[in-house]
């Protein structure tokens, strides 16, 4: 089997931002299911949130091609 | 190890020309005028540029206050920029000179990530860097503009630190932010939509080359593996359209927020 290691780094490093958008994600549910009126709120806050952590993974993929 | 005793009893594979697929397969020119090469990206965005342009001017044309469908949908797009993201993320003081920007990154944005799934185009332009880079280079100068022209050349540098700090830390707090404001927020911003764009166009290339490669193994078995690969890129081209209107909307939101945060009186 051929291959780059750097390649499993990079889907090892992937964990934590999928994490951390995981986490806002339920946040933002656990927020809307308690107080449905504050969904329209809370929306651009969790999108806001999810884009800032997967940048983190974004810099993964750009490093990965240094 | 095990992949080759799979790959042995399966039957052989015999790799193609582009296989696996690299980043080399962005790099599409078309033809060259004068030493320069136009590229499928350039084409597909002067085509999304003109398409825009005709649907823009063909629905507010005859605007009218009882509106026609057309009408209709370009006010329901523009009054979502306009309220859901301008609005919410600049205030309501001083949000409305820039909903046009805000407006054209929008929409400009979405065509152009929209053609990575349009059949017989397939090619995201923001898949190729210099495009976001482009775009970021507008915002930036925009948020630092109006920045300045708002709190002054000095005074923008101390806005950059949040009053009310001990005197010791305020260097540091200084270099985290100027770092923050001229460094990280538009390399973000840029990459984030590039590294999107790139990452799914490589993920739909992977699922139909691969597919296909698999359907001309010798192996019937093999073949009969293509049939979920394509299952996949096709699930993967609705998933893919869900993420371009996503990085659209998150483009949008973060230069709202940018010039929001250049325009505010404190911290």
């Amino acid at each position: 089997m051929e291959g780059n290691l750097s390649l499993v780094g990079y889907g090892l490093a992937t964990i934590g931002p999928a994490i951390a958008v995981g986490l806002i994600f339920a946040a933002y549910i656990n927020g809307v299911a308690r107080q449905p009126e504050s969904g329209k709120l809370l929306q651009p806050i969790a999108i806001l949130g999810f884009a800032l952590a997967e940048a983190l993974a974004i810099f993964g993929l750009v490093l990965f091609f240094l | 190890m095990s992949f080759n005793v799979l790959a042995s009893t399966l039957g052989t594979m015999a790799p193609a020309e582009g296989f696996p697929p690299t980043p080399e397969i962005f790099w599409q020119p078309l033809f060259s005028v004068a030493g320069v090469s136009i590229t499928r990206a350039m084409v597909v965005a002067a085509i999304s540029v003109v398409g825009i342009a005709w649907w823009l001017v063909a629905t507010t044309q005859r605007a009218a206050v009882v509106p026609s469908k057309g009408q209709f949908f370009t006010e329901g797009v523009y009054g979502f920029v306009r309220n859901g993201i301008a609005k919410d993320m600049i205030g309501s003081k001083d949000f409305l000179r820039f909903v046009p920007l805000l407006f054209s990154l929008f929409i400009f944005i979405l065509v152009n990530n929209l053609f990575g799934i349009v059949p017989f185009i397939q090619m995201p332009t923001m898949s190729r860097i210099g495009f976001p880079i482009a775009l970021v280079l507008v915002v930036y100068v925009v948020y630092h503009g109006i920045g300045i022209k708002k709190h002054g050349l000095a005074g923008y540098f101390k806005f950059l630190v949040p009053g009310g700090l001990p005197g010791w830390i305020v260097p540091f707090i200084f270099v985290l932010e100027f770092i923050t404001f001229f460094i990280t927020r538009p390399l973000t911003l840029a990459l984030r939509l590039f590294g999107n764009m790139f990452a799914g166009h490589m993920l739909l290339v992977v699922f139909i080359v691969g597919g296909w490669e698999l359907f001309l193994a010798d192996s019937f078995f093999l073949k009969l593996a293509a049939l979920p690969a394509w299952v996949l890129a096709f699930a993967f081209t609705l998933f893919e359209g869900l993420v371009q209107f996503l990085q659209a909307y998150v483009f949008t939101l973060l230069a709202a927020s940018y010039i929001g945060g250049a325009l505010a009186d404190e911290h």
